[in-house]
């Protein structure tokens, strides 16, 4: 089978600032997935394009066989879901509404159903509603179910994002940052959901710039500098590269960048 | 079979309800006069309105400054063909659903150029909206007669249901049950199947996904909602009850002219909509019931001044938009979530302040 996201050679620019350039990366089925890289490399606004927030200059991405298209909610649709650096909670629905969200690409009922509550209608409603409990449950939110999101604790909107965003089904889940913030229990918690995700079939690609995290959690990890690749392969290897060394201690790569 | 004490509770309200909105009108007209039983059959009418508006305000959060333009277009696809105008007179109930689904479609005809608009930009746009049916209103009378300018459509069939026709008079068990009694009746109806449907559509993926594009459209993309289709969907429905709304009243009044659809108009259903409780149904009709029955009892203070200072100081209709204008700043200092908002609304406009 064929790698599950395959990104080639994507250009991304804001005006005279290339984000993203030539990045061409390969993520495998049933790997964790790691991109990191100094701030302002480019790692967000990978994903942006990669859900179709942003559309490439150039370059494309393939997702399980088949090129993406460039409106956000088919990339959803094709099963890649993502949470968000700044966290984008539904603020005042609660917990368990902000994950019913997350199942609208997976169901179908339209205004007519609604307004007649059919047989159907109704039955879709109850699987909805029972599917975001349980991964309120798989996320450890059960208790906060009723909350108004907004009123979380600044972890367990982290983990909301990540429930909200496994409604949607993914094949691929990419994490932007999730431990941000996190104290060191939170983060310990965060990893053991992260591997199960993974042990439960669903790829992982992650963006951290927790290294313990990175080094224990990835496959794979590539590093993004200056909107380029500057390096992937098995985290050991790449953390001894000299080159990524380089662009952590801020090394060469002013120098490099200017046009 | 006994009740559990809530559900009896409940019941017991439910019946009293019932029957206080039943002897309403004539209540109302024993103790105040006809002309209150026609205020409140204007805020029904305003309620069917402002549950309308609230779909695309309320739960989508877009801001629309134009909205009395589907209740004119649903007036007018009724008056038109059931009227002298082009000699059609088609019954109710083809007309008031067809209203709906024509005020429908201009919804769509709205939205979508103002798909990428948001707040203040939607909002001058959508006034312009208004603005330009209106002036359509006036003056699609040439060169072919559409609209009959600014003179409006007159002689507009009253609702006919079987044999009953509700612009006649009727003796019922002795009472005397005229127009304005039999359209609010038929009014209360409409109003609470628009409660009905809105509350589920509410509760449906569809509302959600309403309320997720007003909370983040960015994440309401991510998680896979077609946030275009969903916001046309929005102005559709939106506008629908807008358009049953104008052809009731069109059937109610047997005369339309552009005059009644004016951006004062669109304004005041906003207002409704925001000093009731955005987002929140009971809230809006309790807007709705206020901002048209204030404006009436404003009414008095003419031969109040009168009588006080034996001369009228400050014109009413004066008095009206000062009241109006303090009320809503006072609203927004004090209580900006609304009268009786939804709990969400309290919590996002208490957690700004
Ligand atoms: N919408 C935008 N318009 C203009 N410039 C942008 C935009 N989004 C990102 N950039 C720029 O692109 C570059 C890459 O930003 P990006 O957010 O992808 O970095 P990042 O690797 O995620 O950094 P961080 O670790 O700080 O989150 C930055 O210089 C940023 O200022
Ligand atoms: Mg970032």
């Amino acid at each position: 089978m064929s790698a599950l996201l395959e990104a080639r050679d994507v250009v991304k620019r804001f005006g005279g600032l290339t984000a993203l350039s030539e990045v061409s990366l390969t993520v495998e089925r049933g790997e964790i997935f790691g991109l990191i890289g100094p701030n302002g490399a480019g790692k967000t606004t990978f994903f942006n394009v990669l859900t179709g927030l942003y559309s490439a200059d150039q370059g494309a991405v393939v997702f399980d066989g088949k090129p993406l298209s460039a409106a956000p909610h088919q990339a959803a649709a094709a099963g890649i879901s993502r949470t968000f650096q700044n966290i984008r909670l539904f603020a005042n629905m609660s917990a368990l509404e902000n994950v019913m969200v997350g199942r609208h690409v997976r169901t179908h009922a339209g205004v007519l159903g609604a307004v007649f509550r059919t047989g159907a209608t109704r039955a879709e409603e109850a699987a909805i509603r029972s599917r975001a409990a349980e991964l309120l449950e798989y996320t450890g939110l059960s208790a906060r179910a009723g909350d108004t999101a907004a009123h979380l604790a600044y972890g367990e909107q982290r983990r909301l994002e990540i429930a909200r965003a496994l409604a949607t089904d993914p094949k691929l889940l990419a994490l932007d940052e999730p431990a941000a913030g996190m104290n060191a229990t939170e983060t310990a918690g965060l990893k053991k959901l992260i591997e199960r995700i993974r042990a439960d079939g669903v790829t992982v690609l992650l963006i951290e710039h927790d290294v313990k995290l990175v080094m224990g959690l990835c496959d794979r990890v590539a590093v993004l500098d200056y909107g380029r690749k500057i390096a992937d392969g098995a985290p050991a290897a790449v953390q001894r590269d000299p080159a990524v060394i380089a662009a952590y201690l801020g090394g060469n790569a002013e120098a490099a960048h200017a046009p | 079979m006994r009740l559990p004490a809530s559900q009896a509770g409940k019941l017991a309200v439910f019946t009293a309800l019932a029957l206080l909105l039943a002897v309403l009108p004539f209540g109302t007209e024993a103790l105040l006069g006809r002309s209150w039983v026609r205020v409140i059959d204007g805020a029904l009418l305003f309620s069917m309105l402002a549950i309308g508006l609230n779909v695309v305000v309320g739960y989508a959060g877009l801001l629309d400054l134009g909205f009395i333009a589907f209740f004119g277009i649903g007036a007018y696809s009724y008056s038109l063909l059931a009227s002298p105008q082009f000699g059609l007179h088609y019954p109710f109930w083809v007309l008031l659903p067809l209203g709906a689904v024509v005020a429908g479609l201009f919804g769509v005809i709205l939205g979508a150029p103002t798909l990428r608009l948001r707040g203040d930009y939607l909002a001058i746009v959508t006034l312009g909206f208004g603005e330009i049916i209106r002036i359509f209103l006036v003056n699609l009378n040439r060169p072919f007669n559409l609209t009959n300018g600014p003179q409006g459509i007159t002689l507009i069939d009253p609702i006919r249901i079987g044999g009953f026709d509700l612009s006649k008079t009727y003796e019922v068990f002795g009472m005397k049950v005229a127009a304005v009694h039999s359209y609010y009746f038929l009014f209360l109806l409409c109003v609470i199947a628009s409660i009905i449907l809105s509350l589920r559509l509410e509760n449906s993926r569809i509302g959600r996904a309403w309320i997720a594009i007003r909370e983040d459209e960015v994440a309401a993309k991510a998680m896979g909602i077609n946030t275009r289709n969903i916001k046309l969907l929005a102005f559709a429905m939106g506008a629908s009850f807008g358009g049953v709304s104008g052809g009731l009243f069109a059937s109610f009044q047997g005369f339309v002219s552009p005059e009644s659809f004016k951006l004062m108009d669109s304004i005041m259903i906003v207002c409704m909509v925001v000093l009731g409780g955005m987002g929140h149904v009971p809230g809006v009709v309790l807007g709705a019931i206020l901002l048209t029955a204030l404006p009436e009892g404003l009414r008095y203070v003419q031969p109040l001044q009168q009588s006080l200072f034996g001369r009228v100081y400050v014109d009413p209709a004066d008095l009206r938009m000062l009241l109006f204008g303090l009320a809503l700043v006072l609203m927004m200092r004090f209580r900006p979530q609304g009268l009786w908002p939804s709990k969400r609304r309290e919590h996002e406009l208490k957690g700004e302040a």
